[in-house]
């Protein structure tokens, strides 16, 4: 692949790849993080990110699902561009986590792994995300959000509806 | 914002500086910080060795390895590079303090990795953290630029002609790669399966490279150790328990949070003073000692000091020191599920009794906990947690058989009041959704 077939990932991914690959003894150290930033970036790891990805680690697109499959955070299908992750596992399963989480799907009208019909939302149960202490807690995609309580909920899908408002209005 | 807590048995050693903007390098340094790196560069490795051996100071992931001990196990001489590698994957559900720790002193867990470095003659070192904490990688990566900037990091660090290099990345959502032989396939780009040992990392490590990996918060410590003295850090503990740990006490207590304390210090008092007792005044049923993979214990049995060997000898273990309290109104059925479910998800299928295990102690437990549960299912799931035991490559099989025994064994009565389609008296969600 040139240069110039290269077009899903932007000029600032393709630095920050350019960089991370340098920093590594192995070349193929790059690849996690990069899938991770790739799919910050793009959304998912659609088949042209996963081509594009296995093109500059010099591996084949094989072995860079076989790698992808393993990570939880690594999805091959789009999200809404706000990903509300809800951890029910014991420290805020006993917090109250499966009432968030049913906030949640009400608010959003949402089931899990639902999104949104414009695309802005999406929710999921997730496993512990180390905020146990400050239970229950959730994530939208890398905020953390802590001591929650089923009225919060409104609040915090307001503020995430409004910022994907102004941004589209920015749009 | 996690919320820092505090209560007056504390012994703040490794929390010191939290809440005192140490992120910033100018506040680290006013607070001491880099000290220890530059007398251990003064000192060499063997001294620095020697001080770790004394301080007592014991693997804080979660299996109590003798760090120095570690540390000492790494060949002098060798044709491939060396590493240090620390581990920041915090993914025991219960358990939270290397989120502090990052949060609040990320320029501990460098001096810690250099000091690390300088003991085994590494010259890369590498923090993982878990992929779920990007906003504290992003921290971790300011610090690391503000070091080098200083010239505490690179070719010559304090204007030595010492090199050390340190490289940070975050993994995507795993909770076996914490383990360390999986974390280091992980950085190499590949799936996080765990590898067959030995040969152990200290001799065959990252990149085939003898590697030194640590927890996060035992890099943490190590600056400490050597700015108090091994002496003074290892009588802050038990005998062979140096010093403190961040216990992060979560579930039904009126005070949640992670409170460093002295190894040794008592589960009971824990639980009821520092913490503030069971939530509402409800009864207690039960404690998870160190993290979900830990053997729970019943209240009569948590009057125990709180190091490896004393929590060992109650039939548990230390582990993560995530300290997860339930109370009477649990049903532990349901928490056994959510436990089982969470192994299930994380199991990686390489090694089939966790693979096979898990998600059949899995089925079992949802059929169970649905009210279809048979009185033959029960010694079912001991039968297979049993067979889980010691047979995996990996802890991840010992740790999603261990829980589960002690739930059968210890609250047996609890899952016999499921059978013959009775409803289970505390449910709250029957039909539990599972990740």
């Amino acid at each position: 692949m040139s240069e110039e077939t290269m077009t899903v990932f932007s000029p600032k991914l393709a630095a920050r790849f350019d960089a991370l690959v340098l920093k590594y003894p192995l070349r193929r150290s790059a690849l996690v993080p990069m899938l991770l930033y790739a799919q910050d970036e793009i959304g998912y790891l659609s088949d042209s990110v996963i081509a594009e990805v296995a093109e500059r680690i010099g591996i084949t697109e094989l072995d860079v699902r076989n790698v992808a499959s393993y990570y939880s955070m690594l999805r091959f299908k789009p999200v809404g561009k706000y990903n509300v992750q809800v951890c029910t596992n014991i420290s805020c399963m006993l917090a109250g986590a499966y009432d968030i989480y049913e906030r949640f799907q009400e608010e959003l009208g949402l089931g899990p792994k639902g999104v949104t019909a414009d695309g802005v939302f999406s929710l999921e149960e997730v496993e512990c995300i180390g905020a146990c202490c400050w239970a229950p807690a959730i994530q939208v995609n890398y905020d953390f959000h802590d001591e929650l309580k089923p009225d919060l909920v409104p609040g915090i899908v307001s503020g995430y509806r409004g910022r994907a408002e102004k941004e589209s209005a920015h749009a | 914002m996690p919320r820092l807590v505090s209560h007056p048995d504390e012994v703040k050693i490794v929390t010191q500086r939290f809440g005192k903007g140490a992120a910033k390098i100018a506040t680290y340094l006013k607070l001491g910080g880099y000290q220890a790196a530059k007398k251990c560069l003064e000192q060499g490795p063997d001294w620095i060795i020697d001080e770790l051996k004394a301080s007592n100071l014991r693997g804080r992931g979660g299996a109590g390895f003798p760090t120095g001990l570690k540390w000492s196990f790494v060949p002098k001489q060798s044709a491939k590079p060396k590493y240090v590698l620390v581990n920041g994957d915090e993914s025991e559900p219960g358990t939270c303090k290397d989120h502090l720790i990052f949060l609040h002193d990320p320029h501990a867990v460098i001096e810690g990795t250099i000091i690390a470095g300088l003991a085994i003659g590494a010259k890369l070192g590498f923090i993982y953290l878990r992929g779920e904490y990007r906003y504290l990688l992003e921290i971790m990566e300011k610090a690391v630029a503000d070091a080098y900037a200083k010239g505490f990091l690179g070719k010559n660090i304090f204007g030595s002609d010492t090199e050390f290099q340190i490289i940070t990345q975050t993994g995507a959502g795993a909770y076996e790669v914490g383990e360390e032989s999986a974390l280091m396939e992980s950085l190499e780009g590949k799936r996080g399966v765990p590898r067959i040992k030995p040969p152990f990392p200290a001799v065959v490590g990252l990149y085939g490279g003898p590697t030194v990996i640590n927890n996060a918060e035992t890099i943490a410590t190590v600056p400490h150790v050597i700015a108090m003295g091994a002496a003074a850090y290892s009588a802050v503990g038990t005998p062979r328990n140096g010093g403190t740990r961040l216990f992060g006490i979560s579930g039904h207590v009126a005070r949640p949070g992670v409170y460093e304390l002295p190894m040794g210090y008592n589960l009971k008092r824990m639980v009821y003073e520092v913490a503030g007792g069971v939530k509402g005044g409800r009864g207690l049923k039960a404690v998870i000692p160190g993290g979900s993979s830990t053997p729970v214990l019943l209240p009569e049995e948590i009057d125990i000091g709180m190091d490896f060997d004393q929590v060992g000898k109650a039939g548990s273990m230390l582990g993560s020191g995530g300290v997860v309290v339930i109370d009477d109104q649990t049903c532990i059925v349901e928490f056994a599920l959510r436990t089982i479910s969470f192994y299930q998800h994380e199991s990686c299928g390489w090694c089939i009794p966790c693979r096979e295990g898990t998600d059949w102690i899995k089925k079992s437990l949802t059929r169970f906990h649905a009210g279809f549960g048979e009185a033959k299912d029960i010694d079912n799931i001991q039968y297979l947690a049993e067979n889980m035991l010691g047979r995996t490559f990996c802890p991840l099989g010992d740790a999603a058989a261990m829980p589960i025994l002690g739930f059968v064994k210890k609250f047996r009565k609890e899952f016999e009041e499921h059978l013959n389609g009775k409803a289970c008296a505390f449910a709250k969600h029957v039909d539990l959704a599972v990740v």
